[in-house]
C-alpha cells in the first residue's frame, strides 16, 4: 500500500485520465473531439518538455499495484458512464479484445523476437472455431473462447517448421505467405460461409442471455455491459499472464534469444525450445480474443482478418513500444477511437494510420511508452 | 487434357512470370545494396501503371494525332522515368535514415508507406477506387496455331521483357556503375573506401529497380487491359516470395523465383479448375515449403554465421 501522499497523487492522475477519456469517448460533434486531441497532445507535450512524465513514470513504477487497481476501477467506472450507450460500450470492448491480440503478439516479437505478420489470421481463427463450434455443437461458450485459443495454437505449429529454420526477413515470408493463403482461403471455402461469413447464434453463459439488455442496480443497462466485463476479464487475464511471463526466468530466457540467438545458445538457452514457447502462446492468446472478438460481433466474415489487420496489429504493437504492456494497450485504445470518433476522416483512415505509423518509426521508433530495461538492483523489479 | 489448352497455360504463365521475376529483381537489388526489404515495390509497379495511364491520357489531349506506338513508346519511357524518381524519394527520404534501424521497423515502414501510396492513389486519383481500362498500346494482331492463340502484344512484352531483364544484368555485370552497384552490395564500408559514392549508387540502384518496377506495371495493365488501385499489394507479396525463394541478393535467383511461383499458379489452376482462387492458396502453401526445405533460398550461398 503506498504512503497517503503517493496514494493522493496516483489517485489524483488516475481520475484526470479517466475524466478525459470519457469526456473524449462521450464527445459528439468532431470539433469538440479535435479539441479534446489538441488538448491531450499538448498536455502530453508540455509533460514531456517539463520533464513531469518521467517524475509521473517513477510514481507509478514505485505504486505499480495500486496504480493497476486504480486503472480497473477507472474502467469499471467509464462502463458504468456509459451503461446505456450501446455504441461507446461496444468501442470500450473492441479496445479490450484488440488489446489481447496484441498482446499476443507482443509475446512472440516483443519477448523472443519471432515475427509474426499473420497475427490477424490467428485472430480470425479464433473466430471462427467459435463460430462453426457455436453453430454446429451445444458446448457452452465460455469452452469456445478456449478452444480458439487451442485451435489458433494448433493451426500455427504447422508454421513452425519453416519459421524455426527461417530468420529475418525470409521468416517474414512464411507468416506473410501465410496471411494470404488463409484470407483467400476463407473466402474461398464454401464450408465456412465464403465471403458472407458465418453469423454466431447469442452467447449464454452461466444462464445468462448477452443479447438481452440487463437492469443492474435498478438501472437499465445495454447488452455490451456484459459482453465489456467478458472482455475485461479477458483482458485482466492476458495482462496477468504476460506480465508473469516476462517477469519470470521464461521471460529471461525470451529476451535472451531476442537480442542475440547465438549468444543465448552459448549460455545453455535453448533457442528453439522458447521460439516455439513464445509463438504458440502468443497465437493461443490471439486466438481466445479472436473468438470472443466473434461472440461479440455475433457476425465473422474474411475482411476483417486480412493482412492489413495482421498490419495494424503490429502497427499498434510498435506506436506502444514493443515490449510494453501498457503502451499497447494506450496504443490500441487510440488506434480503435479515433478513426471510429472522427466520421470524417473514415475514409482517409488508413492513410492516415499509415503515415502517422511510419512517421513514427522515422521520428520515435521506440513508441509512445517505451518498454524499460530489466533493473537488477536488490528487490528491482523489470 | 489437351495440348493447346496446356500450351495456352504455357504461355499465360510465361507472362505472370515475367512480370514477376521483374518486380522481384527490384526486391533483390535493394536487398543486395542496403539490406532491407523496399515491401511498398509493389505499389511502385502500381504507381508505374497508373502514371502510364495518366500520360497517356495526358498524350492524347497534348498531341492529338500521335501515332500509337509513339504514344506507347512515350508512355513507357514516361511511367518508367517518374517511378525511377519516385524510388530515389523514397530511398533518399524513408530508407535512407533507417539504416540503422532494426529490420522489422523497415520492413513495417515500407509497408506502411506502400499504403500510404495505395491509399493516395484511391482516393486523390479521380474515380481511383474502381478499376480503370487500360488504354490498347500495341496492334491485337493475334496468331493461330490450331487452337492456340498467340496474340502479338503477349509476345512483344515477353521479348521487351527479356530484353530488359538482359539489359539490367548486362549494367549489373558489365558497367562501372554495376561494378560500384556489387561493390556496395558486397560491403559497402569497403566500397566507400576505394572511393565509390555511396549515396549516389543508392539512388542509382532504387531508380534502376523503380524503372523495372514500373515496367512491370505497365505490362500488367497492358495484359489484363485493366488497372486497380489495389493490384500492387498481391504483387509486391509475390516478387518478394519470388525474391525470397530464388534467393535475396542474387538477381538470376530472383528471376527463377518469378517463374516458379508463376509456374506453381499455372499447377494450382490445372490442378483445381473448380475454383481458380485456390491457386493462391496452392502457390503460397508452397512456398512455405519451400522456405522449410530451403531457408535461405534456393540459389544463395550457404553461408555461416561468424560470431
Amino acid at each position: 500500500m503506498p504512503n497517503s501522499r503517493d496514494f493522493l497523487r496516483c489517485s489524483a492522475l488516475a481520475a484526470l485520465l479517466f475524466t478525459y477519456i470519457g469526456f473524449l469517448l462521450g464527445a459528439e460533434e468532431e470539433l469538440s473531439i479535435a479539441a479534446y486531441l489538441l488538448c491531450g497532445a499538448g498536455v502530453v507535450i508540455a509533460l514531456v518538455l517539463f520533464d513531469v512524465f518521467s517524475a509521473i513514470e517513477r510514481l507509478v513504477q514505485a505504486n505499480e499495484t495500486f496504480w493497476q487497481v486504480l486503472m480497473l476501477a477507472g474502467t469499471l467506472a467509464l462502463i458504468a458512464v456509459f451503461h446505456q450507450d450501446h455504441y461507446t460500450l461496444f468501442l470500450i470492448g473492441t479496445i479490450f479484445i484488440y488489446s489481447v491480440a496484441v498482446l499476443g503478439i507482443n509475446v512472440q516479437l516483443g519477448y523472443a523476437g519471432v515475427i509474426n505478420f499473420s497475427g490477424a489470421s490467428f485472430f480470425g481463427i479464433g473466430g471462427y472455431t467459435a463460430a462453426v463450434f457455436l453453430q454446429n455443437t451445444s458446448i457452452p461458450g465460455s469452452l469456445t473462447l478456449p478452444l480458439g485459443g487451442l485451435f489458433a495454437a494448433v493451426i500455427g505449429s504447422l508454421l513452425l517448421l519453416p519459421v524455426l529454420r527461417t530468420s529475418g526477413h525470409y521468416s517474414a515470408l512464411v507468416t506473410m505467405a501465410f496471411a494470404l493463403l488463409m484470407k483467400v482461403f476463407l473466402e474461398v471455402s464454401e464450408w465456412l460461409g465464403g465471403p458472407q461469413g458465418l453469423s454466431l447464434p447469442p452467447l449464454e453463459f452461466m444462464g445468462i442471455n448477452f443479447a438481452e439488455d440487463i437492469v443492474i442496480m435498478g438501472k437499465e443497462c445495454s447488452f455490451y455491459v456484459k459482453y465489456d466485463m467478458v472482455c475485461l476479464a479477458l483482458l485482466v487475464l492476458a495482462f496477468v499472464f504476460v506480465r508473469r511471463v516476462e517477469r519470470s526466468w521464461m521471460g529471461l530466457a525470451m529476451d535472451a534469444v531476442r537480442i542475440d540467438e547465438t549468444a543465448a545458445a552459448c549460455f545453455g538457452v535453448n533457442v528453439t525450445r522458447w521460439k516455439i514457447t513464445a509463438f504458440t502462446m502468443g497465437n493461443f492468446v490471439i486466438g481466445m480474443a479472436g473468438a470472443l472478438y466473434a461472440m461479440m460481433l455475433s457476425y465473422i466474415n474474411p475482411s476483417n482478418f486480412t493482412f492489413s489487420d495482421s498490419l495494424l496489429f503490429l502497427s499498434i504493437l510498435l506506436l506502444g513500444g514493443i515490449g510494453s504492456i501498457w503502451g499497447v494497450i494506450a496504443a490500441t485504445a487510440f488506434m480503435v477511437v479515433i478513426p471510429e470518433k472522427f466520421q470524417v476522416v473514415q475514409e482517409y483512415r488508413y492513410l492516415i494510420y499509415s503515415a502517422m505509423v511510419l512517421a513514427m518509426i522515422l521520428f520515435r521508433p521506440s513508441g509512445l511508452l517505451p518498454r524499460k530495461p530489466r533493473s537488477y538492483a536488490m528487490g528491482g523489479r523489470s | 487434357m489437351d495440348i493447346s489448352l496446356l500450351l495456352q497455360f504455357f504461355i499465360n504463365g510465361c507472362m505472370l512470370g515475367m512480370m514477376y521475376a521483374l518486380v522481384a529483381v527490384g526486391f533483390t537489388l535493394f536487398f543486395g545494396v542496403l539490406d532491407v526489404i523496399v515491401f511498398s515495390h509493389g505499389d511502385s509497379v502500381m504507381v508505374g501503371a497508373f502514371a502510364g495511364l495518366t500520360f497517356y491520357l495526358l498524350g492524347v489531349y497534348a498531341v492529338p494525332g500521335l501515332p500509337v506506338w509513339a504514344s506507347a513508346f512515350f508512355v513507357f519511357l514516361a511511367g518508367m522515368a517518374f517511378v525511377a524518381g519516385a524510388g530515389m524519394l523514397i530511398s533518399r527520404f524513408v530508407i535512407m535514415p533507417l539504416r540503422a534501424a532494426p529490420a522489422l521497423n523497415t520492413l513495417l515502414a515500407t509497408m506502411m508507406l506502400g499504403t500510404v501510396m495505395r491509399e493516395a492513389v484511391r482516393l486523390f486519383f479521380p474515380d481511383g477506387s474502381n478499376p480503370k481500362p487500360f488504354p490498347r498500346l500495341l496492334p491485337d494482331w493475334s496468331w493461330k496455331f490450331g487452337d492456340v492463340l498467340l496474340r502479338f502484344d503477349n509476345l512483344a512484352l515477353f521479348v521487351a521483357g527479356c530484353l530488359l531483364i538482359v539489359g539490367v544484368a548486362m549494367l549489373i555485370n558489365h558497367t562501372r556503375l554495376g561494378m560500384a552497384i556489387r561493390a556496395v552490395a558486397q560491403d559497402a564500408e569497403a566500397a566507400q573506401i576505394m572511393g565509390v559514392n555511396f549515396p549516389l549508387i543508392v539512388l542509382a540502384t532504387f531508380a534502376i529497380g523503380s524503372a523495372v518496377a514500373a515496367f512491370a506495371g505497365l505490362m500488367n495493365g497492358l495484359y489484363y487491359n485493366e488497372i486497380n488501385f489495389n493490384l500492387g499489394l498481391l504483387l509486391g507479396a509475390i516478387g518478394f516470395s519470388s525474391a525470397v525463394i530464388g534467393g535475396l541478393g542474387n538477381v538470376y535467383g530472383a528471376i527463377l523465383g518469378g517463374f516458379v511461383f508463376a509456374f506453381l499458379q499455372v499447377v494450382g489452376t490445372v490442378a483445381m479448375p473448380f475454383s481458380s482462387a485456390y491457386k493462391d492458396v496452392f502457390a503460397f502453401g508452397v512456398v512455405i515449403v519451400l522456405m522449410a526445405i530451403f531457408p535461405t533460398g534456393i540459389l544463395s550461398e550457404r553461408q555461416s554465421q561468424r560470431v
